[in-house]
């Protein structure tokens, strides 16, 4: 029996970190199972969550909540809910397969997993703070492991990527900070509890509603990243290590969605249903056919998957745009399998970047003679992107777009055609590297090794398990879901209903 | 209590003591050969006096020597700070490879009488009084800065240092005049009741006065537009001297600007927001002056590849963060103004202490210097520098994100929105620079000629415990927050 598991997952990779930066010179190659064993500690943990969790409430469970900084009302306050525990989840496994993917890493290792670490424990704290400073706090503590993870590890102009990354993240946040102490200071009773400040939703005017909700959405928005903030994500893919790519599609971006869900939603409800359709919908049917185009033009493979990826998360915008149950659920589910399938898609670009040691898709050919087990994993990882029925982001999708249908029928056309765009990148993708005749200069090329594969295969499997039964994450997360969904509706009609 | 003389040393221990230091050095640097020891003996005795400032009994309040000084709490709080700052400045000095050639008695002699000149500033009651404080000083900071006799940058800096000075505290001297003029006292509390009490007082005039002696005060905290002098004095000097003035003179600059805007000339209502006098908009001046300064000083520190310059300028954004507590007119701003020196003390020293290791180590302070620092076995050094940087920018889980917050907390509770924001947007901008030495150190592969890296311990000593300051109080920052509400203390007589 655990009884503080949220603690335990968040702090467990900074003991972690403790144990790798104490390692004695002579054990350095240690550091990489130090590293491994610590997230393999946070899986089980993950799992007694996700066991232990009461889907049948909206309520938030497994609380821990204690003073910290008296002055200003701060708590060390954690909790989650339908929303943050599919996060958890995807936090723990995509860190613990990203352990895995940095063992081609040999430069420093020491320094790569005591950073790693810190990042794991950032991100998992992000989903787990209930009180808007400790939020905060993780927010930013992720930027610095991420910034040297791009700046020491990355390819030629990881300088550059990584002080974008670190100068647009940074911008965000402040933001995010400025309506932090705004809200905290709205009325009498100071708090950054974020249930007592969606509780007191109601007494917030409209006006600064809406300053509020537009700030925190530019802070959220650069994270997720929603067009025009999208720069700085194809720099810092294409120039970030195989692993960070990962971490970075597979949970880092879902902090932006998860952000909007957990805070503009139910603390700006009226101002939320107000600018949603412009700012989620509209921007987010633009993120879905623009990232589609973008990639179609990607003459290097990474770029193609990161602009694939853009394309993808505006999926997850419309659906929370919706306004309906059955869409919101679409987009929360469209986040957890954004996350396990663009991972596997960067895990895919970094074994043969290993091999080849670069990455223009048409320097290949005819790989699938060669290689056959990673051209069929590619495929699978392809068709899933795709959504194709029987993989699971064909279900989030489709519950995505039918919920926007009955809001915002003709973006969804648009959201909607663009599956053929997404087929089309990703088909001819595929012909241009594994299809065709062999390129000789690769005919030396070995297939994927156990460890790559063992980095596949779960990720796959839960592609194909979700496929079939999404309700493993739909029943955790739908009853949170509509409850939020209908606190902003209620809300939306009761400030019709006062204006009238 | 309006003390008299002889009643009021009881509660000037400290300051006698660090006096007495003075002297005893002077005595034993013509005893001793070489001046050895001076710099440990300098250090034990500004300790000694930090024991007294936290023994001394804290009452209401009392007025020494016949109304000259004031000991309160907001007193006490710039005691601290600044004995703190001398401790840091010594304990450098001592391991500074540049102050070894120096001489060392009257090195150290002046570097306490700086000490005990700015502590009167921080306390004094009377304009007279800050003004012979605040020319004690600048004279004892030029003599300082240009203590390297052989160096033509420091001779250069010490010159640049005392015009600006001549003429700053000329201006504010004038104004004095002005106020004397007008209030017929130089003494704070009865200048307030003057100016409150007299139905049509001159606002222009009141105005023109405070705009002058704001000069004087505005050169000491080096905010635009006095601030010129900052970036070749910091260049120029000794490190631990730099550091010195960067922490110390700023501190008390602070202190006796809050003394005479705040208790002198405004008055605190019950809601705990202060009143300026009606019809002299000098807030409003401050507001521009706060906003510019933050801006100014760091689009300038993006261009510096000096680190001791580029910190210069950022030492002046630092200031521009600190009054921005200081422009809101409520006990807020205040505390966190005091929030943000007591932050900007433990980063900025840690900063300049991991500049002069460098220094030491390789002679130079250029960021090539820095190239590869983790590298070439300086891993240490560079943690710490980053650790330093990245607080002065606000990254939380660091003292600088407190200091930050609390500042722009009050900002946004007193509804200055519009200074909010640029404040924190310059603090984006200042990421740019101040990460440019972190990825020189850990990103940048070294110089294919340096030597590797070495350092003694005794100067790791200080940088560890400024670096665990920094990190600790980010993480529980309640006793710096508890250190300045009980600060908040203006003794004015009347309790």
């Amino acid at each position: 029996m655990l009884t503080h598991p949220l603690t335990l997952i968040t702090f467990i990779p900074l003991v972690g970190m403790v144990a790798i930066l104490l390692c004695p010179r002579a054990l350095t190659p240690m550091c990489k199972w130090v590293a491994a064993l610590t997230t393999g500690l946070q899986l089980p943990i993950a799992v007694w969550i996700y066991a232990h969790f009461d889907s049948a409430t909206s309520a938030i469970q497994m609380v821990e909540r204690h003073q910290w900084i008296a002055n200003y009302h701060v708590y060390y306050f954690l909790g989650i809910d339908g929303i943050s525990v599919s996060m958890v989840l995807l936090t723990a496994l995509i860190c613990f397969i990203s352990v895995f993917a940095s063992f081609s890493i040999t430069r420093a290792e020491k320094g790569y997993y005591a950073l790693l670490m810190l990042l794991d424990t950032g991100m998992m704290g992000v989903f787990v703070a209930l009180d808007f400073f400790l939020f905060y706090i993780f927010w930013e503590v992720m930027l610095l492991p991420m910034y040297f993870l791009i700046g020491i590890w990355g390819g030629p102009r990881r300088e550059y990527a990584a002080i974008k990354f670190f100068l647009y993240t940074l911008l965000g946040s402040v933001l995010i900070l400025l309506v932090m102490l705004a809200l905290y200071y709205y009325g009498d009773a100071h708090t950054f509890d974020m249930t007592q400040l969606a509780a007191r939703a109601g007494s917030y005017s409209l006006t600064f509603q809406r300053i509020c909700w537009l700030a925190l959405f530019v802070g959220f928005a650069i994270k997720i990243p929603a067009f025009p903030f999208h720069t700085w994500l194809p720099d810092a893919h294409v120039e970030a290590p195989t692993a960070i790519s990962v971490i970075l599609a597979g949970v880092l971006l879902k902090m932006g969605t998860y952000g909007i869900l957990r805070v503009n939603y139910p603390i700006l409800p009226a101002a939320s249903h107000e600018l949603a359709w412009i700012f989620l919908g509209l921007v987010g049917t633009i993120n879905i056919v623009y990232g589609a185009m973008v990639a179609m033009a990607q003459t290097d493979y990474k770029k193609l998957i990161a602009y694939s990826s853009i394309s993808h998360m505006g999926y997850v915008m419309l659906g929370i745009a919706s306004f309906t149950a059955v869409g919101i659920n679409g987009a929360v589910l469209q986040m957890f399998n954004h996350g396990t399938i663009t991972a596997m898609l960067f895990i895919l670009v970094g074994v043969i970047y290993d091999r080849a040691h670069h990455r223009e898709i048409d320097g290949f050919g005819g790989l699938a003679q060669q290689m056959p087990i990673y051209a069929g994993m590619t495929g699978f990882a392809f068709f899933a992107g795709m959504g194709l029925p029987g993989l699971s982001a064909f279900i989030s999708e489709v519950l995505v777009l039918i919920g926007a249908w009955q809001t915002h029928p003709l973006m969804t056309v648009f959201g909607a055609g663009t599956a053929i765009l997404t087929a089309g990148y990703l088909l001819w993708c595929f012909q241009r590297i594994y299809l065709g005749p062999l390129n000789e200069k690769y005919s030396g090329l070995t297939d994927l090794t156990l460890r790559e594969a063992f980095t596949l295969v779960p990720l796959a499997a839960i592609v194909l398990l979700l496929g079939w039964y999404p309700h493993a994450i739909l029943g955790l997360i739908h009853t949170s879901l509509d409850h939020l969904n209908q606190v902003v509706v209620n809300a939306a009609t009761s400030a019709t209903v006062a204006l009238r | 209590m309006d003390l008299g003389n002889l009643a009021s040393l009881r509660l000037f221990l400290p300051e006698l003591l660090l006096i007495a230091g003075v002297l005893t050095i002077i005595v034993l640097d013509l005893l001793l050969a070489g001046g050895s020891l001076l710099g440990e003996l300098s250090l034990i005795i500004t300790a000694c006096a930090l024991l007294l400032v936290a023994e001394a009994p804290h009452a209401a309040g009392d007025w020494l020597f016949n109304r000259m000084l004031v000991d309160d709490g907001f007193g006490f709080f710039f005691r601290v700070l600044i004995i703190l700052s001398a401790i840091v400045a010594l304990w450098m000095s001592i391991g500074s490879d540049e102050v070894k050639v120096c001489e060392q008695g009257e090195y150290y002699a002046i570097l306490l009488a700086a000490t005990v000149a700015m502590i009167l500033m921080a306390e004094s009651n009377n304009l007279l009084m800050a003004y012979l404080a605040l020319e004690l000083v600048s004279l004892t900071s030029y003599v300082l800065t240009g203590i390297l006799r052989d160096n033509r940058r420091s001779q250069e800096a010490a010159l640049k240092y005392l015009i600006y000075g001549g003429v700053a505290s000329g201006m504010m001297i004038y104004g004095m005049s002005w106020i004397f003029g007008l209030a017929g006292s130089l003494d704070f509390s009865v200048i307030n009741r003057a100016l409150f009490m007299t139905r049509d007082a001159p606002a222009l005039a009141i105005f023109i006065a405070v705009v002058l002696i704001l000069s004087g005060m505005g050169y000491k905290i080096a905010s635009v537009p006095f601030h010129m002098w900052a970036p070749d004095v910091y260049e120029g000097a000794p490190i631990p001297i730099t550091t010195f003035l960067a922490i110390g003179s700023k501190a008390a600059g602070f202190a006796l600007l809050t003394r005479f805007f705040y208790p002198a000339i405004s008055h605190l209502t019950a809601s705990g927001r202060w009143q300026a006098l009606s019809n002299v908009d000098w807030p409003q001046l401050l507001v521009v002056v706060c906003a510019i300064t933050m801006t100014l000083g760091n689009l300038a520190a993006l261009q510096q590849d000096n680190l001791k310059r580029m910190l210069a300028y950022s030492s002046i954004a630092q200031a521009g963060y600190a009054l921005l507590g200081f422009v809101l007119l409520s006990n807020d701003g205040v505390r966190a103004m005091l929030v943000y020196l007591f932050a900007y003390y433990l980063m900025d020293a840690g900063a300049f202490v991991v500049v002069m290791i460098v220094a030491n180590a390789t002679g130079r302070e250029d960021i090539g210097a820095y190239r590869g620092l983790a590298a070439r076995g300086g891993v240490w050094p560079a943690i710490a520098l980053t650790v330093f940087l990245l607080s002065l920018t606000g990254i939380p889980a660091t003292v600088g994100f407190i200091g930050k917050f609390y500042v722009f907390a009050a900002a946004i509770r007193q509804q200055f929105y519009i200074l909010a924001v640029i404040g924190i947007l310059n603090s984006v901008v200042s990421l740019y620079y101040y990460m440019r030495p972190v990825k020189a150190m850990f990103l940048e592969a070294p110089e294919p000629d340096a030597a590797p890296f070495t350092a003694e311990m005794w100067n790791y000593g200080l940088m560890g415990a400024l670096t665990i300051a920094t990190i600790g109080f980010g993480l529980y920052p309640p006793p710096v927050l508890d250190f300045a509400e009980r600060s908040l203390r203006f003794f004015s007589g009347q309790s």
